[in-house]
């Protein structure tokens, strides 16, 4: 199958952090209104996109933000102090380059430590390269947000770009709507919020009342060298999650994604995860509870600008997507 | 308390406490709690969840009171099979490290598989490794298995749990693993007992919780669909011990603790104390700043808010798997409840009302 | 199963007694003569009237365990151990007290420490065993001082022909002893099943001065760390690749040209053999080499994952070739005494 990587590239690409996700929510409005029978935005910004069908309500989320910065101060010589959106590595961030909705880029510093224990969020400032607060005014403003840089690569079967959570969800999503012949009634769901506690899929849920949900998100692996024991590898498979800390998946729904995914051959590997969570983690609460699981795309170096995964495992989830969309399984 | 009742619940306790049911794969320990419900009440049900749900009508049907004690226990999931075919392992739930040693499990593959969490012989040992405590990160799971055996009954994401059986220690004391909540469920068990001799007005249903030890998902979901007019939750708290003088008040065998602060609703303390001053049931007073920690705290805040109490078990050693209890408290739990439902007026308002 | 029953009986340094009595009874059929000497070491003879070198065969009958200590207000019994055992292991166990009381060692629950407290171990001084009294006088009523608390473990089969139980070091060694005693020899052989093994090679002192024999094979359970991800260079023993020969411990360095001839009788006979690839620990051969003029001394063990803890793990096939290399060595012996010269030399 041919999957439109150059897509996924522009995904990555579109400034889209928590609480400002129009800009990721309109690019695919544009792509997927072919697909589908009814598309709007709710109070919070998610894009729902319905099909309509008989037989189950199946919601499918993947998120549409990213982790970013949020200006809280600008000083009298125009350097930024800022506070993280979402889960970001504050001693990673020294030396990065973030950028602003209207393309403004900056590069992070730090002061001078007395000692490396003292290094703490609040040493960390943001150089937009100018010299005064009155010109920084003419491009930010507090509260304003900015976006890790990291553009798209393909190398070999590899992916490298920023962004890749949850964009890759996205995408698997939309080329999953665009193939499936599935007869339920699907709501695909882009999320927003995530990041910051998996609020766009709490209200969504709650709104959409689903007979099932699938969401689509990254998940670590533990390939790399001296890694923390963890048995997902990058190429072997679409992941299916099996616990985190926001949800255990039900032994049910477990055994159904597994079955459906051997039936068909698609490669898919067990995934345990010892901390974090998805959207399913608010979904699968929501009223009375919903039965959910969560396709998880392996991904090394989650939350940096230089996030890889492999091409064979998003291939293999778009497959499982679709399969399991079509799948008449009584749960 | 009659001793067929003490026996009766005894056994049904350690029957609970031996079988599997972690957080999220309670299947086998809800099969139990609907069988063992059934004869009792006049429905019995369960959710998508996996909550258990034990209808009992009242004579004039008026409100709808909700019990709820989880079935599910903290757990062990294995993460990772090593290339000599040792298991790695996460937990779910609580679990405290330091009681893993040397303790014998079963992975929940294809078959219930015996293992054993090992430990390096003291002879290997510096003298500053004792004084540290060996991380879960560090432990396996032995199965004696060769690695090609293993991956045909073992897979990475089953669910293991501790292999115990109870036991009986002195003056009606039981300890024994997953006490937490299971002697719940059969105070829930005591209670419906203790209501078929006696008459109430209002419907009680009986919940088995799921998943509480992971963040009281099952009593979020089944307060929602019940929405019931009131509810109680019975859970465990800690008994004092040896190491606890200062930190723990409460004891073993002077009967249930019965809580009050925020997040309970104080007509329902107010109510509970007098029932047992009444029927001259023991009753401990545990006082609560903040959050519970059990199920009542997820209960109280669902949909328009749920008038709340709690109700708790003494219980020493919480989240090992020796966890020790004193029968007595669990058939006086259950005795007051019954005696609480029971008398309540027929008009809730005005009981529940600010 | 004589494994299974020998690893739940209850024994430890100083109150051998029941593991004796039952040792006794297995041997009385076989053997010409049985005494028990005065620390308690059960001492068993067969074909003494034979001439040739005389070997002796030993095995301990105790285990680690706990030794009641001290009664706490609110009737909690404070232990200490008997013999080595890792303080960690202990938390969230049950034992038995006297044949018939049931305790658990319990832990503060995790709810209640703060997070450094959850990295330190426990150490001895703050565990206690609860048996559910409701005070010193009850307890004191059921338990005495200088009462001894053994683990709860049922000895069965596990995994593939392995072994689950506790006490395997080193009820394997008397198990392998008995079984060996049941067939016939052409030489004078005494048995010697020793006590305090594990608090400091006692009982074999004892019994080495009194019988001075020409040969001692001691018969042990070992280390085996052969564990997950654990270098190799660390595993000491291995699970399955038979019997270890011991090479040196803290307490004895054994002779190169008996290991040798140890080592050429296995491969002879096509019996599978390790050696025990660490120098740590110590155990009877100890005190006996040293006896007098000195004994030649081998140990051969058979390798025991989580030695000293509440559960074992044993092989079967190391098990079953450990008694067929001591039943070969045996039927050696006599022609290897008449030529070799280093028995000679050290009984001098």
């Amino acid at each position: 199958m041919d999957l439109d990587f150059a897509r996924l590239g522009e995904l990555t690409q579109i400034f889209g952090p928590s609480g400002s996700e129009e800009r990721v929510a309109e690019f695919i409005a544009t792509q997927l209104r072919p697909y589908c029978d009814e598309l709007k935005t709710d109070t919070l910004g998610n894009l729902i996109i319905q099909r309509h069908g008989s037989g189950r309500k199946i919601m499918v989320a993947a998120h549409m933000d990213e982790i970013g910065l949020m200006i809280t101060h600008i000083d009298k010589a125009g350097f930024l102090r800022f506070t993280p959106l979402g889960g970001v590595r504050i001693p990673n961030l020294v030396g990065q380059r973030v950028k602003f909705s209207n393309g403004r880029i900056g590069t992070i510093g730090v002061e001078n430590l007395e000692k490396p224990n003292d290094f703490k969020l609040d040493k960390l400032y943001l150089d937009i390269g100018v010299s005064a607060r009155e010109e920084a005014e003419q491009f930010v403003r507090i509260g304003e947000t900015a976006v890790f840089v990291g553009d798209f690569v393909e190398s070999g079967s590899r992916i490298i770009a920023k962004a890749l959570d949850d964009r890759i969800g996205c995408f698997i999503a939309m080329e999953a709507l665009k193939r499936t012949k599935s007869i339920h009634e699907l709501a695909f769901v882009f999320t927003v919020q995530e990041e910051i506690g998996t609020r766009g899929a709490k209200t969504a849920a709650f709104a959409l009342e689903p007979d099932l949900a699938l969401a689509v998100d990254v998940t670590a692996t533990g390939d790399t060298p001296k890694a923390h024991p963890m048995s997902v590898e990058l190429g072997r498979g679409v992941g299916i999650k099996v616990l985190d800390r926001s949800m255990v998946t039900s032994p049910q729904i477990k055994r159904w994604m597994a079955d459906v995914a051997t039936d068909r051959n698609i490669p898919f590997q067990w995934e345990v995860l010892e901390y974090g969570g998805t959207d399913s983690g608010a979904i699968h609460l929501s009223r009375g509870g919903v039965p959910s699981g969560v396709l998880s795309i392996p991904t090394r170096y989650v939350h940096s600008p230089a996030e890889m995964l492999d091409k064979r495992d998003v291939k293999a989830a778009v497959n499982l997507l679709v399969a399991l969309l079509e799948s008449s399984a009584e749960l | 308390m009659s001793n067929e009742q003490m026996q009766s619940a005894r056994e049904f306790l350690s029957l609970l406490s031996a079988g599997s049911g972690v957080s999220g794969y309670e299947t086998s320990i809800a099969s139990m709690v609907q069988e063992r419900f059934k004869p009792l009440t006049d429905e019995v049900s369960c959710d998508v969840v996996g909550n258990v749900y034990a209808l009992k009508k009242g004579n004039k049907k008026r409100a709808k009171i909700m019990l709820a004690a989880h079935m599910d226990e903290i757990g062990l999931i294995v993460k990772k099979i090593d290339s000599r075919g040792f298991l790695r392992f996460t937990s779910i739930g609580g679990v405290d490290q330091r009681t893993l040693l040397s303790q014998e499990v079963f992975v929940h593959g294809r078959q219930a598989v015996p293992g054993i969490i090992g430990s390096l012989p003291p002879h290997l040992l510096q003298t500053k490794d004792l004084d540290q405590a060996v991380k879960m990160e560090d432990m396996v799971i032995d199965v004696g298995l060769s690695v090609a055996k293993i991956n045909e009954v073992i897979q990475v994401g089953d669910v293991i749990t501790l292999r115990r059986e109870t036991y009986s220690l002195l003056n009606n004391v039981l300890a024994g693993k997953s006490l937490d909540d299971r002697a719940g469920v059969v105070v829930m068990m005591v209670c419906l007992e203790e209501l078929s001799r006696l008459q109430h007005t209002h419907d009680v249903i009986a919940v088995a919780t799921t998943q509480e030890e992971v963040g009281v998902r099952g009593a979020l979901t089944s307060a929602y669909t019940l929405n019931p007019d009131l509810a109680v939750a019975i859970d465990v708290t800690h008994a004092s011990t040896p190491d606890t003088k200062g930190q723990v008040s409460l004891e073993l065998g002077k009967g249930p603790a019965v809580a009050l602060g925020p997040n309970i609703h104080p007509a329902i303390y107010q109510h509970l104390s007098e029932t047992a001053r009444e029927q001259r049931l023991p009753i401990q007073i545990e006082p609560i700043p903040g959050a519970s920690g059990t199920d009542a705290w997820a209960i109280q805040v669902t949909q328009a808010g749920i008038p709340t109490g709690l109700i708790s078990i003494p219980l020493r050693y919480m989240h090992t798997s020796v966890e020790t209890l004193d029968m007595q408290d669990v058939l006086n739990s259950g005795k007051l409840l019954a005696y609480f439902i029971a008398s309540l007026p027929d008009d809730l308002e005005e009981l529940i009302c600010y | 199963m004589l494994l299974k029953r020998l690893s739940e009986l209850n024994g430890t340094s100083g109150a051998e007694g029941l593991v004796r009595d039952f040792l006794r009874q297995q041997i009385e059929p076989v053997v010409d003569t049985i005494l028990v000497d005065k620390i308690g070491n059960l001492i068993a003879t067969k074909n003494g009237r034979l001439s040739g070198p005389k070997v002796m065969l030993s095995a301990h009958m105790d285990e680690v365990a706990l030794m009641i200590v001290d009664i706490t207000s609110d009737g909690f019994l404070k232990f200490r151990s008997v013999g080595g055992i890792d303080a960690r292991i202990l938390v969230s166990k049950a034992v038995k007290i006297n044949e018939t009381l049931v305790g658990v060692i319990g832990a503060k629950a995790i709810h209640l420490q703060k997070r450094s407290e959850r990295q330190r171990a426990l150490h001895f001084e703050q565990l206690y065993i609860d048996i559910g009294a409701k005070s010193k006088e009850e307890a004191a009523g059921k338990v005495k001082l200088g009462d001894y608390a053994y683990f709860i473990t049922k000895c069965e089969p596990f995994g593939e022909g392995l072994y689950k139980g506790k006490a395997f070091d080193d009820r394997v060694g008397c198990a392998i002893l008995v079984e060996l005693l049941k067939n016939d020899y052409d030489a004078p052989l005494v048995a010697a099943f020793t006590v305090q093994e594990e608090i400091g090679l006692r009982g074999a002192k004892v019994v080495a001065y009194t019988l001075v024999p020409d040969f001692a094979i001691v018969i042990e359970g070992t280390v085996a760390a052969d564990v997950s991800d654990r270098e190799e260079e660390g595993w000491v023993t291995e699970l399955g690749k038979g019997p270890a020969c011991s090479l040196m411990d803290r307490t004895a360095l054994y002779n190169p040209e008996l290991i040798q001839w140890v080592a050429d009788l296995a491969h002879a006979r096509k019996i599978p053999l390790q050696f025990r690839r660490g120098t740590c620990g110590g155990n009877d051969a100890g005190p006996i080499q040293v006896s007098k003029s000195g004994i030649p001394t081998i140990v051969l063990s058979v390798p025991c994952r989580y030695i000293h803890s509440s559960v074992s793990i044993i092989s079967e096939k190391d098990y079953t070739a450990c008694l067929n290399l001591v039943a070969e060595l045996l039927k050696e012996l006599p022609r290897k005494f008449g030529v070799s010269s280093i028995a000679k030399e050290e009984n001098v």
